[in-house]
């Protein structure tokens, strides 16, 4: 009873107070404030002074008089030094290698992804997922000789002497096996983020586990797994160690994978490896290649983006 | 009649690992009715109810021992499909959970994967009717059910539970998560269902076991943290002269 009234004195002796409602300086916060906005802000930076150069060393190649945008788009032969400016010949084998790789890596992926998320026991997840991950560790060099070396002696013997030497098949594949873990690990992300209460819904149905995993679970994450294909995409498109060691080299207009054929990243790796004069043809060429290499990945993303958008189911 | 009780267990016990959550059940539920479980927080309601329908199988460690009687069918028993089990007895959750589908898709889905093989318009149209949703959404059944209401959401997934004709229905506090007036609109619908199917519900609620059940179980935990069922009787009986003290106290508001 005597400790009530003591609290209650204190109470009434402290609204009494006086007290400073007014701003405070708070230099921690601004500072970190601060460095979060100029981490921001270098990132947009840098982009756009990349795509600035890309732009500018890509308009001396456009503004040479014997290119025109006819002969960029509209021929398939490409040989800057003899005025050859088709582009295609290099497009389209990253559009075959980089399909191959997403044909592997997104099933496969997928796969791994709904067992690891929806089937493995904690035991199993905690040893498959470290080795998983052991693939996305491996040097794209290493990948590229395990492609030409083990990958394509198997292919030869299956398929036959069609098969060149360095060909799109092989490098396509082992592109798909080094994207493989980084899908797996994000589309696993995306389903584990799936609420618990959809999968006990649909239990509750009398759904079997194939079914919560497939039609119920699979459609919720499909954002995270867009991302994951999105993602996928661009590395398979970027990727130059394995298709220039693997694929071939020479600018080659096919769509055969069995075809030796240049991608678009091995053929600037390989010309800017030598001794490239600049200013010349050859090196700005460089330049307009890799811009379209910036606009193919854009697009191929917008694209899988809007696929996305038009399956997911949106929970939340 | 054949099957006197919709459902019956017999010294039903719930364990995690070596810790038992829920002791020695032995209740009959009566068809046709809507049988409460009340009882203070952590006092095993929730799990009591999973055990019913098997959800519990998820639950990593978990393990039921004693019998859980189906149309004299141990649902525990080893030729037992939990599939199967679940066909039969429904469930609707605490925080409503539609899929992230149409609202048709959401009655349709379960329909599908059961095997039903009817006009799915109609089984549609019916289940929603059923559930007392049908004149809100029938304008919208291609929208997304997250654009429902959470008291629509919730008589949603009552409507997709009744499509997939269940003979037993476990609410767990299907209203605890929504307004008065939904809340109201969920009783009246359990006062509809009833007369076709048995409803079990866990409550936090005692007004509402009071005002919407036949029958109650009331559980409670003892001095080794497993819950049991200290009464079951009418609810009537339980909330007017309940045969334990400790109901008594509960039901009053003396503690819990």
């Amino acid at each position: 009873m005597k400790e009530e009234t003591l609290n209650l004195k204190t109470l009434e002796t402290q609204s009494f107070r006086q007290f400073d409602l007014k701003k405070k300086r708070r230099t921690g916060e601004s500072i970190i404030q601060t460095l979060l906005f100029l981490a921001g802000i270098l990132s947009i930076f840098v982009t756009i002074a990349i795509v600035y150069e890309l732009g500018k060393e890509a308009m001396l190649f456009f503004n040479d008089p014997d290119v025109t945008l006819g002969k960029f788009f509209g021929t398939t032969k490409w040989q800057p030094g003899i005025g050859q400016y088709g582009i295609w010949a290099l497009v389209s084998a990253t559009l075959v290698t980089s399909f191959i790789a997403i044909l592997i890596s997104l099933p496969l992926g997928l796969a791994s992804a709904i067992y690891l998320s929806e089937y493995a026991s904690f035991k199993a997840r905690s040893i498959l997922k470290p080795i998983l991950e052991i693939l996305a560790g491996i040097p794209t060099v290493v990948y590229g000789y395990f492609a030409l070396l083990f990958i394509t002696p198997i292919l030869k013997s299956i398929i036959g002497e069609q098969l060149q030497v360095y060909n799109m098949l092989s490098a396509g594949i082992v592109m798909g096996i080094m994207i493989l873990p980084l899908i797996s690990s994000m589309s696993e992300d995306a389903l584990s983020a799936v609420p618990r209460s959809l999968r006990e819904a649909a239990y509750a149905m009398g759904a079997t586990k194939v079914e919560t995993s497939l039609q119920v679970v699979l459609p919720a994450a499909l954002s995270g797994i867009g991302a994951a294909l999105i993602i996928g995409i661009s590395r398979a498109v970027g990727e130059t160690m394995i298709v220039a060691v693997a694929a071939g080299s020479g600018p080659n207009f096919s769509f055969n994978p069995l075809d030796a054929a240049e991608t678009m990243t091995g053929h600037i790796a390989r010309i800017s490896g030598g001794d490239l004069s600049y200013n010349s043809i050859d090196y700005t060429s460089l330049f307009a290649i890799a811009l379209m290499l910036f606009l193919l990945t854009l697009v191929l993303n917008l694209i899988s983006q809007w696929i996305v958008n038009r399956f997911r189911e949106r929970y939340e | 009649m054949e099957n006197k009780y919709a459902i019956e267990s017999n010294n039903l016990s719930i364990h995690y690992g070596s810790y038992t959550a829920v002791k020695d059940v032995s209740v009959k539920i009566q068809p046709q009715k809507i049988t409460a479980i009340i009882g203070p927080s952590g006092c095993g309601k929730s799990t009591l109810l999973r055990a019913l329908n098997r959800m519990n199988d998820f639950v990593p460690g978990c393990h039921v021992t004693g019998e859980l009687l189906l149309q004299g069918q141990n649902l525990y028993g080893n030729q037992i499909d939990p599939v199967e089990v679940r066909r039969k007895i429904g469930m609707v959750f605490q925080k409503p959970n539609p899929f992230p589908k149409s609202i048709y898709e959401n009655i349709a889905w379960g329909a599908r994967i059961n095997g039903f093989k009817g006009k799915m318009d109609e089984l549609v149209e019916q289940s929603l009717r059923s559930a007392a949703l049908w004149d809100e959404v029938k304008d919208k059944l291609q929208e997304s059910a997250y654009a429902l209401s959470g008291g629509q959401q919730q008589r949603l997934c009552i409507a997709r539970t009744i499509a997939i004709q269940p003979e037993i229905i476990l609410m767990d506090e299907p209203a605890s998560a929504l307004d008065p007036i939904s809340t109201l609109r969920i009783e009246e619908l359990m006062q509809e269902l009833k007369k076709n199917y048995t409803i079990i519900i866990v409550t936090h609620n005692m007004q509402q076991a009071a005002r919407a059940s036949d029958f109650t179980a009331m559980m409670m935990i003892d001095d080794n943290r497993a819950g049991g069922v200290i009464e079951f009787d009418e609810t009537k009986k339980i909330f007017t002269r309940p045969s334990d003290k400790r109901t008594e106290d509960y039901v009053t508001g003396r503690f819990g």
